[in-house]
């Protein structure tokens, strides 16, 4: 198999390792391709399809993220027909979940003229917060499922499994065992789903309060333990 | 006292190594089913003793639990019934048969009576299109249900009939139909393993491939890729252990060939997989069926059963070196699961999320390692190809679509059923002088292909029904569905119930399908309440075009082929009349 592999993207021409996604293909040639649920250090499993391109003679669009380079592709990246799919997944995501929260994605938003009122009057998923710990909330309101906390909790990090689905299809929703509290659940909270978190959906039990309003004493009162020691400090 | 799954839940599935008594996280869906029908439910301690016996994280239980139809966190009720609510038995009547019943037991749609005596769901197609409406009473098939008699349906007196089976050739059906099952021995008597018996003895796997491959076979699952390619690519594959996956996750609205063929001819199946472990150098199959097919999984265990006494699987085939194990799995409810990788995670013990390909399964499948994945009709054609040869094969059919093909006639026709026919009739010779014509008026379309397929109307009268000629009129054979609407129906009920389908079914892994299901079933649910706004036709081509370009897997990628197809032919169902829709 030959080292290198030469495509042209939207037309210009560029030569690289053999084995590269389209994604990074297109950033080497100078092109950013938007992505929702991409993350660099998680495994990449082509949920949001934001990140979808035309290959010339493909059936349908390729996602950039998972997709690699063959000798003598014809990637074009943003098209009418790239454009529809991504500005319609947008339309599709704000119409079903909170995406106040995640700047990239409002960034996107605007990039592809979404129209915001296309599905005015359908169903949103708006489930309750969940407040079952002292460490961090969860509002899965905000959860536009891409997996990350899923896939940090389990074989992309921390090995501890605490967490995985519920439901299917758009009732999905990242659940514990039998939904019991985090704390009965074998969480360790490492916190690393919440720092993978791009929609505020998982958030620091600290920053939710201070933006209830609550006074930074207030807040540290309900955050910390009754039974917490004073350090000795000499 | 909580009922504790060591014992008697967790058993070894593995036929082939009996003395493993834990099968890992591949023994968990068949741990769930038989804990749900033991209890009608899986309680959250069931559920945990069930992840510690097979060393899966609870989390991870919960979510497969969650993920299939048929397993339930919550009691369900001693007799469970399933109303079809897909098209064939929606123009038949089954919403109100739904109806009646649910007013008859005092019980509302998928609520357990307080009594634990009744529940009543609405299914999505249970393959009993050709006797619509149908249900199923816990494990009883029922047809032709009498939609004004609740009694009748709740005590289950109206069981499901021998399916109607006719046809210009008789090559694949040729036991079906009969409403027996052929034993072993009148399988035998009637040619049954000669095949089988044929390429052990006298071909190697590299002629049976290149017999395959000369006879011009393509997977009659739907997507027509040519078996004998796919068969070579897993021969060639790298590495010692590979795997035959027998896909009868038979669920798309419409189809029923498969159920028939196993229930009837269950022998051929498991000759066609042993002919594909031998041809491609793998040892075990897995033959996964749904579970709305009891009737069909009763008959293929039994068939197993006589198989390895009689020599045909287990070790040694006919006195050989070839050794072939099939293991029987059952669905858990979720037409995803009949999307090959889909199938091949639940196998693995997981939710049915399609993966991402490449790789292909030909390299990397069932747990890893090369498979080969056919549908049932696929591998019942094989040991036709090998018994004849290519040559005696290729006399039916085209030249580009060789051998027969079956179709599932269904809705409006006067005689639903199965019908096998040579490649190249038209849909009227099928339609009008094999099923008797449309019943209760003229035609005014016909579903080609199932919910992921596209509407004919009577300018395809004509159309020969191959790959080729199908093709060329934009329309899908897909898995030889033609479930015919007359006049009277109408359409945009139909694709409202298609929509319904797609929204249920999605598995919710990525955005176009998990998203544009829901929002597809919205905009056709107020087109059909009489409510459609300027700009859902474009709403809908947006959406549709976005799943079919964007989606992961074939489910997404075919969610919107009816709406899309239904829009080119009548733009006119979905113009809005002005009316505002009430808000409720």
């Amino acid at each position: 198999m030959p080292d290198t592999v030469s495509l042209h993207i939207d037309g210009q021409p560029i030569t690289v390792p053999a084995g590269t996604t389209l994604l990074n293909a297109a950033s080497l040639a100078g092109t950013t391709v938007p992505t929702i649920c991409y993350h660099q250090h998680c495994t990449a499993n082509a949920l949001c399809r934001l990140c979808v391109v035309e290959v010339e003679g493909a059936r349908v669009l390729a996602p950039a993220c998972v997709a690699t380079v063959a000798e003598g592709m014809r990637v074009h990246t943003r098209n009418e027909r790239v454009e529809r799919s991504r500005r319609t997944i947008l339309e599709l995501l704000h119409s079903a979940t909170d995406v106040s929260e995640a700047p990239e994605i409002q960034q996107q938003l605007d990039d592809y003229h979404a129209d915001l009122e296309r599905f005015d009057d359908c169903e949103h998923r708006e489930p309750e917060i969940i407040d079952d710990n002292p460490m961090f909330i969860r509002d899965y309101s905000k959860c536009i499922l891409c997996w990350r906390c899923v896939q940090v909790c389990a074989a992309d990090a921390q090995f501890t499994y605490a967490i995985n689905f519920s439901g299917r299809g758009f009732e999905t929703s990242i659940s514990t065992f039998f939904e019991q509290s985090l704390t009965e659940s074998s969480c360790v909270f490492c916190g690393q789903c919440v720092g993978v978190c791009p929609t505020g959906a998982l958030k620091p039990k600290r920053e939710w309060l201070l933006e209830q309003g609550q006074a930074p004493a207030e807040v540290l009162a309900a955050t910390r333990g009754p039974g917490k020691k004073q350090r000795d400090r000499k | 006292m909580v009922p504790t799954a060591s014992n008697h839940l967790i058993h070894s599935t593995n036929t082939a190594q009996p003395h493993i008594n834990n099968p890992g996280h591949s023994g968990l869906l068949p741990a769930l089913l038989k804990a749900q029908k033991q209890n009608g439910y899986i309680s959250k301690p069931v559920a945990a003793e069930i992840a510690r016996a097979l060393q899966v994280p609870l989390a991870d239980v919960y979510g497969v639990i969650e993920f299939y139809a048929l397993l339930y966190t919550e009691p369900t009720a001693a007799r469970v019934i399933r109303i079809c609510g897909d098209p064939a038995c929606s123009i038949a009547g089954s919403h109100a048969a739904l109806q009646t019943v649910c007013a008859n037991l005092g019980v509302s749609p998928n609520m357990a009576a307080a009594d634990g005596g009744f529940m009543v769901e609405r299914s999505p197609c249970l393959g009993l299109c050709d006797q619509a409406p149908a249900a199923m009473v816990n494990d009883q098939a029922l047809g032709c249900i009498p939609v004004g008699v609740p009694a009748a349906i709740i005590a289950a007196k109206c069981l499901a009939k021998p399916a109607v089976v006719g046809g210009s050739l008789r090559h694949l059906t040729r036991r079906c139909g009969t409403g027996a099952t052929p034993a072993l021995a009148t399988y035998v008597a009637d040619g049954g393993y000669s095949a089988l018996t044929k390429a052990i003895q006298q071909l190697t796997p590299a002629a049976v491939i290149s017999e395959l491959k000369a006879s011009g076979l393509v997977g009659r699952g739907g997507a027509a890729f040519p078996t004998g390619i796919k068969w070579e690519s897993a021969a060639n594959a790298i590495g010692a252990v590979k795997y035959i996956v027998c896909n009868a996750d038979e669920s798309e609205p419409g189809t029923f060939k498969d159920r028939i063929l196993m229930e009837d001819d269950p022998h051929a199946v498991l000759e066609g997989m042993a002919l594909a472990g031998y041809a491609c150098g793998a040892h075990r199959g897995y033959l996964y069926v749904r579970a709305e097919y009891p009737h069909a999984q009763q008959r293929l265990a039994a068939a197993i059963a006589e198989a390895y006494a009689g020599g045909y699987l287990g070790n040694n085939l006919l006195g050989s070196k070839f050794c072939f194990e099939i293991e029987l799995r059952s669905g858990a409810g979720a037409y995803i699961c009949g999307e090959e990788t889909a199938l091949f995670e639940s196998i693995e013990g997981k939710r049915g999320f399609p993966r991402v390909k490449p790789p292909f399964p030909t390299t990397a499948g069932l747990f890893g390692k090369p498979t080969v994945v056919n549908n049932v009709e696929t591998l019942c054609n094989v040991p036709l190809i090998i018994s004849a040869g290519a040559a005696a094969y290729r006399q039916h059919g085209t030249e580009k679509s060789p051998g027969s093909k079956l179709f599932c006639l269904s809705g409006d026709v006067a005689r639903p059923g199965l019908y096998e026919v040579p490649f190249g009739v038209t849909l009227r010779t099928i339609l009008e002088e094999m099923a008797g014509g449309v019943s209760g008026g003229t035609l005014q379309a016909a579903l080609f292909g199932g919910a992921a397929g596209a509407f004919a109307t009577a300018a395809h009268l004509d159309v020969r029904m191959t790959f080729e000629d199908l093709r060329k009129a934009d329309l899908p054979l897909g898995s030889g569905v033609v479930m015919v609407f007359n006049h009277t129906r109408n359409l945009r009920t139909v694709l409202e119930g298609l929509a319904h389908f797609f929204a249920e079914e999605s598995c919710g892994k990525c955005y176009p399908c998990q998203l544009g299901t829901v929002r597809q079933h919205e905009i056709l649910a107020r087109v059909a309440a009489g409510y459609a706004r300027a700009g859902d036709t474009q709403l809908l081509c947006d959406v549709g075009w976005t799943m079919v370009d964007a989606s992961l897997c074939g489910l997404g990628q075919t969610a919107a082929t009816a709406t899309l197809s239904a829009i080119k032919l009548w733009p006119e169902l979905f113009a809005p009349n002005g009316k505002a829709q009430p808000t409720p």
